[in-house]
């Protein structure tokens, strides 16, 4: 209810905000896991569409248990009421499953540069691409090691550089 | 993209019958899954090495939360509040009214027996999953798609230390094999048809465990012998195991349920 108060003066006598508006506004809501990329890019924005005055948003877990899907519907609601959407309603849509293949070409570069090797892409065949060398996002050497399927987040798996000697995470294809 | 309806409209194409049967049939699937994460979990803090902490923290998690989508799609077929329904199954039944089979709530073990039987599960669940995957009822086949490929990575991993420990000492290879001695009388229980499971499988809904069993056992004997491990001579079950195997548990659930309900029965209202 206090929200409600708070936004009534935004959102009295201004405009509703343009489709172009919200989804500008969606990308600047970062990943809590990876604030270096923002949740369109990352690619698990399915739709956002006006129901009379509410706007409606779709979204599409990474990970079916990953944790962070309630922060980020929190964060959705708050950037876009922020952006005068008077209601916002955040709705989790499990099917058809998220992959790695929605992730856009910037947020690939975005996740290397800082280190976590992006996922290969693997057009639906991941056994393949499972058995491939995977680079160092620091060195770029193929000489790696795999660690560990699992890493700090649902999302990710462990390896170590044998040229480097780092051990780095990698965004697990899906 | 168009926005896609979240209204259950298959409910209306559904027999009622079936709709019943298949909301007792996802609560098993659902039991086994959340039965096994929660002592997946119990490895969180004391894993023999932090990489494998990591691991079965992220395995425990994984189980849960599918857990809770089969949960919440048992929801939607009974016409409950889906955001509520899981929490009451998981925390407000009795032990007596879960449906898992034996192999998932026995107690973890050593290191070698979680593993072992992690992958025991994650290769039948590997069967199960493509089966459902082609249900016919959609929103089924949805699910079963969207975990299989998650479980892609349990097989991977369970696989693989299932070799490292076999053919690692001779105390690790000593404990693999005592392992699978004590878990393959249990694993009998993954051939039990779950609840409801007939009828559904009549219609196309869901496949027949014993079918799954029988492709199972031979790609399971045949990767566990080619670790050199030896079969144990017969599948004689455990006496509990299969009569009723999703109606009995063993002595050890109570206590398992007692940890797991806890703390949400302090204070069935609160709020977290």
């Amino acid at each position: 209810m206090v929200m409600m108060h708070m936004q009534a003066g935004v959102g009295a006598g201004s405009p509703r905000p343009s489709e172009a508006e919200v989804w500008a506004a969606l990308s600047e809501v970062p990943d809590p896991e990876m604030p270096i990329v923002n949740l369109v890019e990352l690619g698990i924005v399915r739709a956002a569409e006006w129901q009379g005055e509410e706007l409606v948003v779709t979204i599409t877990p990474t990970f079916a248990a990953c944790p962070a899907y309630e922060v980020i519907g929190s964060s959705i609601r708050q950037r876009l009421q922020a952006a005068g959407a008077p209601q916002v309603e955040v709705r989790v849509q499990h099917s058809p499953a998220w992959t790695t293949e929605w992730m856009t070409a910037a947020a690939r570069s975005k996740l290397q540069a800082a280190g976590l090797a992006p996922p290969p892409r693997h057009e639906g065949n991941l056994i393949q691409v499972l058995m491939e060398p995977v680079a160092c996002p620091r060195c770029g050497s193929y000489q790696t090691t795999l660690r560990n399927n699992f890493g700090t987040t649902p999302c990710r798996m462990i390896y170590t550089c044998v040229d480097c000697k780092e051990p780095f995470e990698m965004f697990k294809p899906l | 993209m168009p926005f896609l309806p979240f209204v259950p409209l298959w409910r209306e194409v559904m027999e009622r019958t079936h709709q019943y049967a298949l909301s007792g049939y996802l609560i098993a699937l659902a039991d086994d899954e959340l039965i096994l994460g929660h002592r997946d979990s119990e490895w969180t803090g004391h894993a023999p090495i932090l990489e494998e902490d990591i691991a079965f923290a992220n395995l425990a998690l994984d189980e849960i939360g599918h857990a809770k989508l089969w949960y919440e799609l048992a929801a939607d077929l009974l016409g409950e509040d889906k955001t509520i329904y899981p929490d009451k199954l998981v925390y407000f039944r009795d032990a007596a009214q879960f449906r898992n089979i034996q192999l998932a709530e026995l107690p973890k073990g050593d290191w070698a027996f979680s593993t072992l039987r992690q992958y025991l599960f994650d290769a039948f669940e590997a069967l199960r999953l493509e089966a459902l995957s082609q249900s016919s009822y959609t929103p089924l086949a949805e699910i079963a798609t969207r975990i299989r490929t998650e479980e892609l990575y349990h097989l991977r991993h369970s696989q693989a230390w299932v070799l490292r420990l076999v053919l690692g000492t001779e105390e690790s290879g000593r404990r693999m094999q005592a392992a699978l001695d004590a878990l393959w009388p249990y694993a009998r229980a993954l051939a039990a048809p779950l609840p409801g499971e007939a009828d559904l499988h009549a219609a196309g809904i869901v496949p027949s465990s014993a079918a799954l069993f029988e492709h199972w056992s031979s790609e399971a004997i045949a990767f566990l012998q080619s670790a050199n491990l030896s079969i144990p001579s017969s599948f004689i079950p455990h006496p509990s195991s299969l009569v009723d195997s999703r109606r009995v548990h063993s002595e050890y659930f109570p206590a398992l349920i007692q940890d797991l309900q806890a703390v949400a029965r302090l204070d069935p209202e609160a709020q977290w």
